[in-house]
């Protein structure tokens, strides 16, 4: 895993990047984050490094917070993060230093993670695209139903009900989503401002986490390689 | 929770940056040159629609703009983002007088009744950008 950079994300607009290609982006606020934490194998049983993001205000903070903060020299921070890196790589990494979206630079796609919106308790349709039942057809209250879940012996190939995990109503959004590979379009150093191609989950405001892309696929290696990195 | 960044702002700043400032003042209606830039290959050159300027719509850096053209009896229209770089420039041939926001009623006429009225009323709007 590499280093995970935290953020918040500002909305979603459309930029015109090379050959005049309107592209949708979302932008990110990426830091600065500094340094909270660097955790070791023979400390901590294994190598991290903590980071914090966002200023708060001591008042809004925690005596636990601000103390622990206070340790890497800086004010409390809102958000904490960890992530794991190689033993003996967390030598790299000093309490304070202070990461920001220059880290970043060179990286042609990132992994971002976030944690989806809300939707409440929401029916087969939209949580799993089932496609329900008849509009029309003599179908009464039934147009957006599930149909059989099957019988208690199937799904298993033995008995002893339904398989866990059988698709239902329930609820959805809420839960940490991670959108592997965007395409970084630009990174405005000057400004802490990250644009990635396309979505990202969350509500804007919401905070994100982005780290180096930690797997490709083909065609995407490919630019990569070809770009010489 | 408050708003620990100003989001509006920060989008705001980095749509400025891609709006045309010199854009000619483009009436629904007026006889429009778009100059439009193609690449092929590592050559580039320019290519001029001349037509009829039948919708503008979107705010911002999602306008867009339906220029028609009618080539060989057959209308061709073509969309335009307004704020496209690969626009080098806009050129007003003629204005005329359009009563509605879209000309779409254009696309069913044919010869004479096709014609728009050219602009009678003061041209004071045309020199300065209207507010």
């Amino acid at each position: 895993m590499g280093m995970t950079l935290l953020g918040r994300k500002v909305g979603m607009t459309r930029v015109y990047t090379e050959g005049g290609v309107l592209t949708p982006v979302t932008v990110i606020a990426l830091g600065p984050c500094t340094v909270t934490q660097v955790k070791s194998a023979e400390k901590d049983g294994y190598a991290g490094v903590q980071v914090g993001f966002d200023d708060v205000k001591p008042r809004r903070s925690t005596i636990p917070v601000i103390g622990h903060d206070a340790k890497a020299g800086t004010t409390p921070k809102r958000f904490h993060r960890e992530f794991r890196v190689e033993a003996g790589q967390e030598s790299g990494y000093t309490l304070g230093q202070v990461l920001t979206v220059k880290e970043l630079e060179g990286q042609k796609y990132v992994d971002v993670t976030g944690t989806s919106k809300g939707k409440g308790f929401a029916g087969v349709m939209k949580r799993w695209g089932f496609k329900g039942q008849y509009a029309s057809h003599g179908t009464e209250r039934k147009h957006r139903s599930p149909g059989s879940i099957g019988s208690l012996c199937s799904n298993r190939g033995f008995g002893g009900g339904l398989a866990k995990g059988k698709r239902m109503a329930g609820h959805l959004g809420d839960e940490r989503v991670t959108i592997r590979s965007v395409d970084v379009v630009r990174i405005d150093a000057d400004r802490n401002l990250l644009l990635v191609k396309g979505a990202v989950p969350g509500a804007n405001n919401g905070m994100v986490m982005v780290r180096p892309a930690v797997r490709l696929n083909k065609s995407k290696q490919k630019k990569v390689a070809g770009k010489g990195e | 929770m408050p708003r620990a960044i100003p989001q509006q702002q920060l989008l705001d700043s980095i749509n400025a940056g891609q709006l045309k400032t010199d854009l000619p003042v483009l009436d629904v209606g007026d006889t429009v040159n778009v100059h439009f830039r193609i690449v092929e290959g590592d050559k580039e050159r320019v290519q001029v629609f001349q037509g009829t300027l039948i919708s503008r719509s979107g705010r911002g850096l999602n306008e867009m703009m339906v220029v028609r053209r009618i080539v060989d009896e057959v209308g061709v229209e073509r969309i335009f983002p307004v704020h496209s770089p690969m626009v080098a420039r806009y050129e007003v041939i003629r204005r005329a007088d359009a009563r509605r926001a879209k000309l779409y009623y254009l696309r069913d006429r044919a010869g004479k009744s096709r014609r728009l009225r050219d602009r009678r009323r003061g041209m004071k709007h045309v020199a300065a950008p209207s507010a």
